[in-house]
């Protein structure tokens, strides 16, 4: 499922660019240190985090995981989004819970 | 210089988390360019973000060096930081002296070094204390393997 179908289906925020939105996601994975994620996190999956520093892109880009989803409505420094637009990975935004999120994406993925 | 060899040099900012892993992300492209495999791009991209982030965090920066030939990507990665007093106790998974604000944003877990030794083909460390660290990686490309013989 692309993205953005994905964060329509979710009715998540969009942050990033729209150019950000074409890629494919085909799981998920859930965690907040960034070494389990670089090693463990599968090509396209989304990933739910709390961190919202600049090095989620670098994380994300290096993982290959499209998309990172920031749950219970954290907000997202200005600087990650921008820098997430500029390298096409998608920041998408929500005030659900982590729990919620996958649930909810299990059915579809 | 060898012939079919790419070299590259990067410099490693100290606690700039904005940059970092800027370097690993370039070599990354490169080995996309290069039509290396996807496992072999893993292994490398793994291997040189931790040690990126081990120099952006526990040695004040430091520099990348990085030779790709057709079989392998060599990176070597050196700091001029405080050394590592244990090597053997640093390696083990779950041992970090990273401070509470850096576990805060995710690193300090004390998976990195378990994670380059387990990712990489070859791995070499080398510490002294007050002077600095040097890391080698080696990831071997799969492909070559059957082109040489
Ligand atoms: N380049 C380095 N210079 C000094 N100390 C280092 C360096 N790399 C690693 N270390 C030490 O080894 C420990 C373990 O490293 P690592 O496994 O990457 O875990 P982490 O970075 O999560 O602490 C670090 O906490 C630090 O004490
Ligand atoms: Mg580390």
């Amino acid at each position: 499922m692309k993205v953005e179908e994905f964060a329509k289906h979710f009715e998540m925020n969009v942050l990033t660019s729209e150019e950000t939105l074409n890629k494919e996601i085909t799981g998920m994975y859930i965690c907040d240190l960034l070494s389990l994620v670089m090693s463990k996190a599968k090509k396209g999956d989304a990933w739910i985090t709390v961190h919202t520093h600049l090095n989620i892109v670098a994380v994300a880009l290096l993982a290959e995981l499209p998309c990172i989803i920031i749950p219970e409505g954290i907000s997202v420094e200005e600087a990650t989004v921008n820098k997430a637009s500029e390298e096409g990975v998608a920041i998408l935004s929500t005030n659900k819970d982590s729990f919620k999120v996958a649930c909810e994406a299990g059915k579809l993925l | 210089m060898k012939e079919g060899i790419i070299s590259k040099e990067y410099v490693i900012p100290a606690n700039d988390f904005a940059v970092a892993g800027e370097a690993s992300s370039n070599v990354k492209k490169i080995l996309i360019q290069l039509g290396v495999e996807p496992q072999a791009i893993k292994k490398t991209a793994v291997s040189m973000y931790e040690a990126e982030m081990n120099v952006v965090i526990h040695a004040g920066g430091g520099r990348a060096f990085v030779e790709i030939d057709e079989e392998k990507i060599l990176i070597k990665i050196k700091d001029d930081g405080p050394g590592i007093p244990d090597i053997d106790l640093a390696m083990q998974e779950g041992y970090s002296t990273a401070s509470d604000e850096i576990r805060e944003k995710g690193f300090g877990a004390g998976m990195g070094l378990p994670n380059i030794k387990k990712y990489s083909d070859i791995f070499n460390i080398t510490s002294q204390i007050g002077k600095g660290t040097l890391l080698e990686i080696t990831v071997f490309f799969k492909v070559k393997e059957f082109i040489k013989i």
